[in-house]
């Protein structure tokens, strides 16, 4: 799914500027635990999260994710807007909740890449 | 880098929606300067040449637009449309001067201006081509939509070409130097609570691995180990650590040290979901005590040395495959597959 269309079907805004969204997302996954995104195994599209720390964005680059959107309207510091710029991760924000969000971009078809982190294997497949 | 455009390079011209959107292009359409994306050496017509020759001019130089010049100053522009308007009233031979647009209202551009000027009258007003003047007043070119893609895409294959180039150089770093046993130590001193900066040394360590032609998932593999434990440094030491990576052609060793306090049940804090992290810190995302699971799943073989009092040593090793390690080609092979 095209990042247009999934910035439409959260109503989302995008904050970083010079930022390419034209890019296509396989799926996504929302957490607010950041060991718990990078546990999963495959590189994640896009992460939903209420977190608005410029870890958020370290942890994007360290899980290859191509998109991050902040739920309940969170405006996030400056800091992270820049960082994301500088790492070419477009940063969007919804006022929708965790919920809505993901409940809204899966009756879409945006399919799900959350994992059981719990059932560890390797890490390369 | 070849001069040799791709073909749908002339193709793809910029829309009014486009030109609005532009996000990462905007960038470079503030450097680029009109001068270094217009067409110079521009078919001039004089005021007095009939509409008809337009027919020829614009089917053989692929234009549909020209510049009205008498004594060497710009009098008007004709455009397509103006050619089909004198067609259309059986009035082909009427001198170009009667349809052309005439200078005083016409927009025109500075050739020192930046890109962005020009996209943003083409999306103001419908006009489809500029005049280009420098700073006596003289026109000098003229600018389209069409020499602005072309103009801004050349210079995004220059960027894409250094980073490529910084790639290949360092791709071939191991390869150039010969010794019994080279690696390559990368040294960065972690401040503890720093959580500004926290990342930016894991971030710097993924970036020289695929510089170094390493594939994407060895990179993710060992940037998901670096940045837990470099997190780790920042969220649970006194005084801070040191994070080193040491990079040899069949091995990657990433090691963390430091100086306190320690841990005192190294069994317990391997488990998953174990952490002695505070509402503070669970609170920014960390601590999901996920971190050791996450790094040791990455990696093939983790050591981690600590007491209490004494600090903490973390050692995370990767063994690179015959196919993956550094063989003719490079210092990694390509991505697989």
């Amino acid at each position: 799914m095209k990042l247009t269309k999934i910035i439409q079907l959260v109503e989302g805004t995008v904050l970083t500027k010079n930022v390419e969204i034209d890019r296509e997302i396989e799926g996504g996954c929302g957490s607010d635990l950041l060991s718990d995104v990078l546990a999963s195994t495959h590189a994640i599209s896009l992460l939903l999260t209420g977190l608005c720390n410029p870890q958020v964005v370290r942890t994007a680059v360290m899980a290859d994710i191509s998109a991050i959107i902040l739920v309940r309207g969170k405006n996030p510091p400056d800091e992270t807007i820049k960082l994301a710029e500088a790492e070419d991760i477009p940063l969007i924000t919804t006022r929708f909740g965790m919920f809505e969000s993901c409940g809204r971009l899966y009756r879409a078809g945006l399919p799900s890449l959350d994992e059981n982190t719990s059932s560890c294997c390797e890490c390369d497949d | 880098m070849t001069d040799s455009k791709p073909s749908w390079l002339d193709k793809r011209i910029i829309t009014d929606e486009d030109a609005k959107s532009i996000t990462r292009v905007e960038e470079l359409a503030y450097d680029l300067k009109v001068s270094q994306a217009m067409t110079r050496n521009v078919k001039c017509l004089t005021p007095d040449e009939p509409m008809i020759e337009l027919v020829e001019l614009f089917r053989q130089n692929r234009i549909s637009g020209a510049p009205i010049m008498a004594d060497g100053e710009l009098i008007g522009i004709v455009s397509m449309e103006d050619l089909i308007r004198a067609l259309t009233s059986l009035d082909q031979y009427a001198p170009v001067s009667k349809y052309m647009t005439p200078a005083q209202l016409l927009i025109t551009i500075h050739d020192t201006d930046p890109v962005i000027e020009a996209i943003e009258i083409f999306t103001r007003t419908q006009l489809g081509r500029l005049p280009v003047m420098d700073q006596n007043g003289r026109l000098v070119g003229m600018i389209t939509k069409g020499d602005i893609t072309r103009g801004v895409l050349n210079a995004l294959q220059k960027v894409y070409h250094a980073e490529e180039l910084r790639v290949y150089r360092a791709s071939h770093l191991f390869e150039d130097i010969n010794s019994d046993r080279t690696s390559l130590i990368l040294r960065y001193n972690i401040k503890a609570r720093d959580f500004t900066h926290g990342g930016n040394a894991s971030g710097n360590i993924k970036r020289a691995l695929l510089r170094l032609g390493a594939n994407a998932q060895l990179a993710r593999r060992c940037g998901i180990a670096v940045y837990e434990a470099e997190i780790n440094l920042i969220i649970h030491t006194l005084n801070g650590g040191v994070l080193r990576v040491q990079i040899e052609p069949y091995r990657i060793l990433m090691r963390t040290t430091d100086d306190g306090p320690g841990i005192s049940n190294v069994e317990e804090a391997m488990q998953a979901g174990y952490s002695t992290a505070s509402e503070e810190i669970r609170e920014m995302g960390f601590g999901a005590g996920m971190g050791l699971v996450n790094i040791k799943r990455c990696v093939d073989r983790m050591h981690l040395d600590s007491a209490p009092g004494r600090g903490t040593v973390l050692d995370m090793e990767i063994f690179l495959t015959p196919e993956e390690g550094f063989r003719e080609s490079g210092f990694f092979d390509e991505e697989k597959e």
